[in-house]
């Protein structure tokens, strides 16, 4: 179990950015973000990408801002749990906040600050009508543990480099891989692209490209899946596993159901201090909702700052706060 | 003004009048219409979230490299399908029909 002040869920930039505007007040940050890394959308979307709106940069690159970000937050400490979704809340009898985990990590904070963008990044399920049935019967969107499909027919769907890395390390493991692709050409790395063309010339795995899988067929478990060419019309195929692999989209997810006031997946606040309904609980940049909201990363670094503030008399109902200037005082950062 | 007819995905038909010169692409006017089209990444064509299929025999400007890549992020892609982030309302799109393609959960 992981105590802190402030439970940041989102470790993108106005998520990060809040640490430093907490750690001006002397309250301790831990973030939880559902992706492996910290910067949100700037990271999984866009990194390569020129922003030109944060004052005093007429250009930065979208991870350059996250680098810089993490720089200036490191003197407070910060303490990162990665990976894993917030999934339930709990007040606990001190009325401090208890977070579990997708992945059964527990993290105690007095205030949570939902800063989770456009929700957490989940693996796009394909629309295909009776594919929940089939979810862990034969239908995986994350492959897990390879030895699953040992000696096991599988089919996988997709033309980016989780597909392709996950065709070629399967290929020596299962019985028959099946890859399916909507087009001829492939848009991951080079190398992976000639490396299963390789072992589609010697035999070693199954391309069906301008072709997309349209059915699932099965009793208990999935046997079998429709494969619909572009030309050639539909196959029936025989097959253990579906993998679709299609990259990520951001859902809001449990949050949802925390009995905070949502309009339109979005969160709604008070623009006095960005809290929710919830006492104890605010939101803050593109995951809120206010008269006037723009969701620009500018405005989510005012909004943590303002945050934080109300956060402090929440903490510390007795204290005193004053105001500084970084200029002024300097940034003295927390003890290791 | 250009006329523009969106499809949703109850076979319903928006029909509209567009500026085209307000700097203004397809997904962005779907949404204004309050359309259910997501556009997560506010139209880098980054996300496929604001696949469509064009149904009318506009001229249209060519995929670019990028959008062709994300398309294979999409479900169900046709010959005609298209992320209407990459269609920037203007006069050769005049008449433009097009259909909001199925999302996944």
């Amino acid at each position: 179990m992981k105590e802190t002040d402030i439970l940041i869920i989102g470790a993108g930039p106005c998520g990060l950015f809040t640490v430093f505007e907490a750690g001006l007040l002397k309250l301790k940050c831990h973030l939880l973000d559902s992706l492996p890394q910290a910067g949100g959308q700037l990271s999984e979307i866009y990194p390569k990408k020129p922003i030109y709106d944060i004052p005093g940069y007429p250009s930065v690159l979208a991870q350059e801002l996250v680098d810089k970000l993490m720089e200036q937050i490191e003197p407070f400490k910060p303490e990162f749990t990665l990976g894993e979704r917030a999934e339930a809340i709990e007040q606990m009898e001190d009325k401090r906040y208890k977070v579990t985990t997708s992945r059964g990590s527990v993290i105690v904070a007095s205030v949570i600050a939902i800063a989770g963008g456009l929700g957490s990044f989940e693996p796009r399920k394909p629309p295909i009508s009776n594919i929940a049935d089939f979810e862990d019967k034969g239908v995986e969107y994350i492959i897990k543990d390879p030895e699953l499909y040992r000696d096991k027919r599988v089919v996988i769907a997709g033309g980016g480099d989780s597909a392709l890395d996950w065709t070629i390390f399967l290929a020596d493991v299962a019985s028959e891989i099946t890859l399916v692709h909507r087009r001829q050409s492939f848009r991951g790395a080079l190398d992976s692209v000639e490396k299963v063309m390789e072992l589609h010339e010697s035999g070693k795995i199954k391309l069906a490209t301008d072709a997309q899988v349209v059915g699932l067929n099965g009793k208990e478990r999935l046997n079998e899946v429709v494969i619909k060419h572009k030309t050639e019309g539909e196959i029936v195929k025989s097959t253990d596993h579906f993998v679709p692999l299609f990259g990520l989209s951001p859902k809001l997810g449990p949050i949802a159901d925390w009995g905070l006031n949502v309009d339109k997946n979005a969160i709604e606040v008070n623009t006095l201090d960005y809290s929710t309904n919830v006492p104890g609980i605010y939101a803050v940049g593109d995951i809120n909702t206010y008269p006037g909201k723009l969701k620009l990363i500018l405005c989510g670094f005012h909004e943590g700052t303002m945050m934080v503030q109300s956060a402090f008399k929440y903490i510390y109902p007795d204290k005193k706060l004053s105001f500084k200037y970084t200029t002024v005082t300097g940034v003295s950062g927390f003890e290791g | 003004m250009i006329n523009i007819t969106i499809i949703d995905r109850k076979g319903q038909a928006h029909e509209t009048e567009a500026p085209t010169d307000m700097n203004l692409n397809m997904m962005e006017l779907a949404k204004a219409l309050e359309l259910p089209v997501e556009g997560t990444c506010g139209g880098m064509a980054l996300c496929a979230s604001c696949h469509c299929y064009v149904e009318s025999e506009n001229q249209l400007p060519e995929m670019s490299d990028d959008e062709e890549d994300m398309l294979d992020q999409a479900f169900f892609v046709e010959d005609n399908s298209r992320l209407s982030c990459q269609l920037h309302l203007a006069d050769e799109l005049d008449g433009l029909v097009v259909r909001l393609a199925p999302v996944g959960e």
